[in-house]
């Protein structure tokens, strides 16, 4: 499959929820001062009312946002993934996932691509951390269609919810007719000899994987989990159930995120081994996006690479 | 946060649930938990519990009136260790960038924190702040300061009608008090904020307080 490239994840960001808010006069976003980065500044051209600089302040930004849902509104958090995780966990946690307020925490910046910005804006853990959060619901889209279909969807939902979105423009995988739906897992490959499960931008990069091995006579099943909470228990059973054996693969550490899921989903529902491609306990260093997948085994060529070690094919 | 009790009276007497629900205060499965939970209890606006956090919110609120078209105000309450928080200066920075003065913070200032840094204080500790600290700062941080003794009903209501006059900026409220007061033992006493109480000190303190013991009240266990 020849993959063409898709719109930058932040573009589709700032232009989704700006049409969003033409319908909707409760939609009111939120910036800590990243407007230009994470592409707000289109809402904000097109809302200057109800785009809401908070500045340099990410702890205030949340508990915000968590007033102005009480008040009905619906915000719409801009900020990068690491500032919009980690530095207010706890209000995150004690204003938002606790009262269960309608607060959409939105983040760009999600893996490896944060335009060559060093360790501190390189976030590895932020899907485990936010999937082990009681009251909060992540979800990781794998491209722009999907991307502004999850987005459209975050705003119909009524509670708390973290949607990691992307910076740069990468391969598109989906038609305009696909459609997400919430909590469900996506077989996007028909194989037989192993399930590589994988979620957000990675997606797309194990989809050509699943290709180079096809050459090699190893035929993969390739299962997109967009909804890293709440999972999808029979997909993923199912997928393992059909092949007998489950990697997984994703721009993220392979503790707690979706590999950690899938191997909890599976050691209680049907035991499988599971191997985990991703992050291993490291920080990773930035650079050119390119290079960085190299380093990391994340594009195509080094993800079908470590499929075959660990099948004994290589 | 742990003023909740004060809290659950008042809603109590403003017929929010019956006053002898008061009783079940802090017992499992009690909607009136030692922090307030809004998704336990209807009539509270927020949660809150972790500190520094309530002001944001409040200025989520009043911010939100504004654009939603509604003439109402947000009151909140901090404590003056709680103003040691990050957060608490990240909201007065944006909310004055706002002119928001339909927020007002009503600052507790007891000169006591939980346990606190040691020096020549009262028993050994310091307060949370230098005197003449807390007005210089949210003055600093461009908000009309007002000052009041929180013990005096008379001032207070005083103040607060004067904070609801808005002059497009935030309102804080430094509210002198004394930790304990009223409690011969109690008074200026930092250890008082996490002690419990025991039935006969109870009973010194309904005395000095000239309110009446309940038959059993104050009794030795």
């Amino acid at each position: 499959m020849t993959l063409t490239m898709g719109r930058p994840m932040r573009e589709i960001f700032g232009e989704t929820v700006a049409e969003l808010a033409d319908d909707d006069p409760r939609i009111v976003m939120l910036d800590g001062d990243v407007g230009s980065s994470t592409r707000a500044d289109i809402f904000e051209k097109a809302h200057p009312d109800r785009y809401l600089q908070m500045g340099i302040a990410e702890q205030n930004m949340m508990g915000v946002a968590a007033g102005l849902a009480t008040m009905g509104l619906i915000p719409f958090i801009s900020t990068f993934v690491s500032f919009a995780v980690v530095r207010p966990l706890d209000q995150i946690r004690v204003l938002i996932a606790q009262t269960g307020l309608n607060v959409k925490i939105t983040p760009g910046y999600a893996g490896l691509f944060t335009g060559q910005t060093g360790m501190s804006h390189i976030i590895v853990d932020d899907m485990s951390i936010m999937r082990a959060m009681p009251g909060m619901v992540t979800v990781s889209p794998a491209d722009d269609v999907e991307a502004r279909q999850v987005l459209r969807w975050a705003a119909a939902y009524q509670g708390p919810c973290y949607v990691r979105l992307v910076r740069d423009a990468t391969a598109r995988i989906f038609g305009e007719d696909y459609r997400f739906e919430f909590g469900k897992a996506v077989t996007v490959r028909e194989g037989r000899d192993v399930t590589l499960f994988s979620t957000g931008t990675q997606l797309p990069r194990v989809v050509e994987a699943a290709d180079l091995l096809a050459t090699d006579g190893i035929d993969a099943h390739v299962v997109h989990v967009p909804t890293i909470k709440p999972l999808d228990v029979a997909a993923i059973v199912s997928a393992a159930v059909r092949t007998g054996r489950v990697i997984t693969v994703e721009e993220h550490s392979v503790i707690g995120g979706l590999g950690g899921a899938v191997a909890e989903t599976l050691a209680e529902h049907h035991p499988t081994v599971v191997d985990r491609i991703g992050f291993q306990d490291i920080y990773p260093e930035s650079g050119p996006n390119d290079a960085l997948l190299e380093i990391y085994g994340l594009s195509a060529p080094r993800v079908a690479d470590q499929v075959r070690r660990i099948l004994g094919r290589a | 946060g742990h003023s909740s009790i004060g809290l659950y009276a008042a809603m109590a007497l403003r017929g929010y649930f019956p006053v002898e629900e008061l009783m079940t205060f802090d017992a499992a499965h009690s909607r009136l938990q030692g922090h307030p939970d809004m998704t336990r209890l209807p009539g509270l606006d927020m949660s809150t519990g972790s500190l520094g956090m309530g002001i944001s919110a409040g200025m989520g609120m009043a911010l939100g009136a504004r654009l939603t078209g509604r003439d109402s105000r947000a009151y909140v309450m901090l404590g003056d260790g709680e103003c040691q928080e990050g957060e608490v200066w990240e909201a007065a920075m944006a909310a004055a960038r706002y002119g928001l003065d339909n927020l007002i913070a009503i600052i507790d200032h007891n000169k006591l924190q939980q346990y606190g840094w040691s020096g020549d204080g009262p028993d050994g500790r310091t307060p949370p702040q230098m005197p003449g600290e807390l007005v210089a700062k949210w003055t600093a941080f461009r908000w009309r300061v007002l000052e009041v003794d929180g013990h005096d009903m008379t001032d207070i209501l005083r103040v607060l009608a004067e904070a609801a006059r808005g002059d497009g900026r935030p309102v804080a409220v430094i509210a002198h008090t004394v930790k304990g007061k009223g409690v011969s033992y109690m008074e200026g006493r930092y250890f008082w904020h996490t002690r419990a109480i025991k039935p006969e000190e109870f009973a010194i303190a309904m005395a000095d307080l000239g309110e009446p013991l309940l038959a059993g009240e104050g009794a030795r266990p």
